[in-house]
């Protein structure tokens, strides 16, 4: 499904204006607690990165092309706090219940942030169905983009390169799938591959002969050739 | 400020984003969901903690280092690990090296995926629209607008991060650099070299 995130190849946007290598890490304090508040509402364990993605994705395309980086994030994460029944409307408007939430128990402390961070979040994942491609096998991403277990769901094939005839270039595991993942259908792990696609593939007037894409792309997303 | 899209529960938040935020901290807060020791601890690893200067030292090591460069681009996870360089956005590395035959860039023209160990946050221009959606199909004028121009002779492949690995440019060490320590090395490698928006610095004094 296009959607208004799906930007890869779009025509009509400007110059990519560099800012300076030591500009803040955070150009507003609110960027910063932004960040901050995102990622220990993640802590709580009531959605996934692919369920976070996708509720961004799913800010209507007037809010996602209006909104800054930062406030799509906020947007999405009051939309998930609610979707996710651990706040209700009430509690945005500041009218809900006052007392301790029952996943307070949860919540990250100081304490343990910095080691939270660091451990990460592994998508590779043991088992799943068997490699179907080899490295140089010529292959074609599925058309249309989009996801074939739920009507309109999250998927990551961007919109250009589906239909188009690439190569496997490396693998790289079996990964989480995110257009089940992102739905609380399950991780349903596939193999991942990265997939070159020549630029003259890809576009009309590729700059260049020499040039190439690579996608990162699960074996769902691939036809063989 | 025109009204969010209504029926999204986001919309009963203040308009304004510092307020925003502030609105829905203040409310988590209260119901024990975030700590805001916890908070300030987040801001303090991605302000000062993590940031491109790790990046810059796996480049500089790898430049001096043939075997842990080769360590590197054959499987980076194991390598990174051990020099603490793992942790969330970064679970999955490859680093892909710059050749005159070859510059590699890294765009996520989805969101904007990035690996936080090495680099940090990424910045503004790179989770821009423009980027997103220039830099898989104009790479070149994309570098134009960093001043970047490459030889006729290379060619670009662009890495559009669409699952959860991420990757590492490794740029060409520059001319003149022989010699040098790996903390003079550091110096000269660039945020933007590591995502291949720019060129490793050329050392003072050397022949540009």
């Amino acid at each position: 499904m296009t959607r208004v995130h799906d930007m890869g190849g779009r025509f009509g946007d400007g110059p990519v204006v560099p800012e300076a290598a030591d500009a803040p890490v955070f150009a507003e304090d609110w960027h910063a607690r932004a960040l901050a508040v995102t990622l220990a509402c993640g802590a709580l364990g009531q959605w996934n990165i692919d369920t976070s993605r996708h509720a961004r994705e799913r800010l209507s395309p007037q809010d996602y092309s209006r909104f800054s980086y930062y406030e799509k994030w906020i947007a999405a994460l009051a939309d998930l706090l609610v979707e996710k029944d651990v706040l209700t409307r009430e509690d945005l408007q500041g009218k809900g219940a006052a007392g301790l939430h029952a996943l307070a128990e949860r919540a990250l402390t100081a304490k343990n942030a910095a080691a939270a961070l660091a451990k990460g979040g592994p998508a590779d994942r043991q088992g799943g169905p068997k490699p179907r491609f080899n490295p140089g096998q010529a292959v074609r991403a599925r058309l249309p983009a989009d996801n074939a277990l739920v009507d309109g769901g999250h998927t990551r094939l961007p919109q250009y390169a589906a239909g188009a005839r690439g190569y496997i270039l490396r693998m790289h595991g079996t990964h989480v799938f995110p257009d089940s993942s992102a739905h609380g259908l399950g991780e349903a792990p596939e193999p991942l591959y990265a997939v070159r696609f020549p630029a003259r593939v890809l576009w009309a007037h590729a700059e260049h002969p020499g040039d190439e894409v690579v996608l990162d792309l699960w074996q769902s997303y691939l036809e063989p050739l | 400020m025109p009204h969010d899209d209504p029926d999204h529960p986001h919309a009963l938040l203040p308009p304004e984003p510092a307020l925003r935020v502030k609105a829905l901290e203040t409310i988590l807060v209260e119901k024990g969901l975030i700590d805001p020791a916890a908070l300030e601890e987040i801001i303090e690893t991605y302000q000062n903690r993590i940031g491109p200067q790790n990046g810059a030292r796996v480049v500089a090591r790898a430049w001096s280092d043939p075997e842990f460069k080769a360590a590197l681009l054959a499987d980076a996870d194991p390598v990174l690990a051990d020099l603490g360089y793992y942790g969330r956005q970064g679970e999955h590395m490859v680093v892909v090296e710059n050749t005159p035959a070859q510059h590699n860039m890294v765009v996520c023209t989805l969101c904007s995926c990035y690996p936080w160990p090495l680099l940090g946050i990424p910045p503004g221009w790179y989770k821009s629209d423009a980027y997103r959606a220039r830099a898989v199909r104009e790479p070149r004028k994309v570098l134009a607008d960093f001043g970047v121009t490459l030889p006729e002779g290379t060619a670009v492949r662009v890495w559009d991060s669409t699952a959860e690995v991420r990757y590492l440019v490794l740029p060409v060490r520059p001319e003149g650099s022989a010699g040098l320590s790996e903390d003079d090395l550091a110096a000269l490698v660039t945020r933007d070299s590591m995502i291949g928006t720019g060129l490793a610095k050329v050392p003072e004094g050397a022949p540009s």
